[in-house]
């Protein structure tokens, strides 16, 4: 079984140090193994800019997880006794055959393998996370799309018992995003099950998110219980409060403004007071891998 | 005793400072300090504009005019935090890198009437001394009124800012419209009874 057992994995200390012991050993990020932690391909992308990965303390208490609340802190402060066992995924719509599988069903069925990516929010700030998971393509082949299936719609669950945030009018419930087929086959697209070698805490999205890294961070959705296969686009919860600010692509762009923030730049979150902002990059740096799925594109119309 | 009075709430009303400079000490402000820092400002402008706004109505229900002495002070407090907030902005945020903060206030429409709320308030700040409402006299009365621009001005700044409905930026904008339909009826009163 290829799948890492969490006492194996690199504790977080030595995470934030072996960064430094890459540099020291004059390694390219994009090249080293260590154990069976292979820092990101895609991550090499990226050593211009910063490549510190957050600390976990951020990670998981600077939450936008508006089913818990629309503060930063509501999520890890409401989430706590949120169940995230007995646990179901149904993948449906345009599909050969139907499936239903529990969570740990989909943890036993693919290696897990640990992916350090940029975080970009729409609000302006970035992480550098290092998830457990593997590429959603993987899952998406277990229940073998058909011709139809042109479109994604993942479908996040909805329980206002549980989630207070889903009690108020703040987006239409139950949270909905979309990927086109070729973004959701791309093998950056990941889902998640894992963060920092552990389990994924319920703030980030447990037991199951997904994480499209090129994407700014609502595209990537969060306990998700239902993937659809669609032949038409289907309407984001985003895009449906306001589709002048929120399009159905969505993809990291310095150079198309969202209506309240320049994206031109970012915070990088966790590096303290006097810390500049860097400049944001197109497709938040994973440009060389995912620049052909928009080839011929208009970018500044398809936002 | 007004003297005193006067003083103790000057130096309660420098809180908002003490209060993130200790933050800052105690690096205590989070995943997004130069935002906690702008936001604690920002919010601290808003909370000052209501003070402000409250003296008026205040002294006619109490019929005390030590509610109007006070006015002055607080109104040079929404000057001062505004400001701080402001700087923050261009300072700390954005290092004084002129061009992207242009293109917020002329693109980003939160930016632009927060601005503007900001701009408003320099005359009110420049003519707030004893001296200048003896000059000004009745001009300073109207000038003044621009108070109420500046409210409204502030509470959109925080609504736009704010991603879909959110909680505090309503609770704001609810008390600055009742500030402000709390003076339309007191005129009523004066035309009728005066």
């Amino acid at each position: 079984m290829k799948k890492i057992k969490y006492s194996e994995i690199t504790p977080e200390k030595i995470y934030l140090r072996r960064r430094e012991f890459v540099k020291k050993l004059g390694f390219s990020t994009g090249s080293l193994i260590i154990g069976q932690n292979m820092i990101g391909k895609a991550f090499a992308a990226n050593d211009n800019l910063q490549e510190k990965i957050t600390e976990r303390r951020y990670v998981t208490t600077y939450n936008n997880y508006y089913e818990f609340g629309t503060r930063k802190s509501d999520p890890v402060e409401k989430s706590q006794n949120f169940k995230t066992s007995p646990w179901n995924l149904t993948i449906d719509g345009e599909v050969e055959k139907k499936i239903t599988l529990t969570v740990d069903e989909i943890k036993n069925s693919f290696p897990i393998e640990e992916k350090i990516y940029r975080l970009r929010c729409v609000e302006g700030w970035s992480m550098v996370i290092p998830w457990m998971g593997f590429s959603l393509n993987k899952l998406l082949e277990k229940a073998s799309p058909n011709g139809k299936a042109k479109f994604v719609e993942f479908t996040t669950v909805f329980d206002p018992e549980q989630m207070p945030g889903q009690r108020y009018p703040i987006l239409k419930w139950p949270y909905k995003e979309g990927l086109r087929i070729d973004e959701a086959m791309h093998p950056l697209t990941t889902m998640v099950t894992g963060l920092y070698g552990k389990e994924l805490p319920n703030q980030n999205g447990a037991p199951l998110r997904l994480i499209v890294p090129w994407k700014y961070g609502f595209k990537s959705s969060k306990a998700i219980v239902n993937i659809k296969l669609v032949e038409k686009m289907p309407t984001s919860s985003w895009m449906q409060a306001s589709p002048r600010e929120y399009g159905f692509y969505s993809n990291v762009n310095p150079r198309v403004d969202h209506p309240r923030w320049s994206q031109a730049s970012e915070r990088v979150i966790g590096s303290g007071i006097l810390s500049e902002r860097i400049p944001t990059t197109m497709f938040n740096g994973y440009g060389d891998q995912v620049a052909n799925l928009y080839s011929g594109m208009d970018l500044k119309k398809n936002f | 005793m007004i003297k005193y009075f006067k003083t103790i709430i000057f130096i309660l009303c420098l809180w908002p400072l003490t209060a993130i400079s200790l933050d800052i000490y105690y690096n205590e402000l989070g995943a997004e300090p130069v935002k906690k820092i702008m936001n604690h400002f920002g919010e601290w402008t808003l909370i000052f504009i209501c003070l402000t706004l409250s003296m008026s109505p205040l002294k006619r229900f109490t019929k005390l005019s030590i509610w109007i002495k006070l006015r002055r002070m607080l109104g040079l407090f929404v000057f001062f935090y505004a400001t701080i907030h402001l700087l923050t902005y261009i300072g700390l945020d954005y290092r004084f890198d002129w061009q992207p903060i242009l293109d917020d206030v002329l693109k980003k429409k939160y930016i632009f009437i927060g601005f503007s709320a900001w701009l408003l308030l320099i005359p009110l700040a420049i003519t707030s001394s004893q001296k200048m409402i003896k000059i000004l006299k009745n001009k300073w009365k109207i000038l003044h009124k621009l108070i109420y621009i500046i409210a409204v001005f502030g509470s959109l700044h925080y609504i736009w800012l704010s991603k879909t409905i959110f909680f505090k930026p309503l609770i704001y904008s609810i008390i600055i419209v009742v500030l402000l339909a709390l003076r339309i009826k007191i005129k009523k009163k004066d035309i009728n009874y005066g």
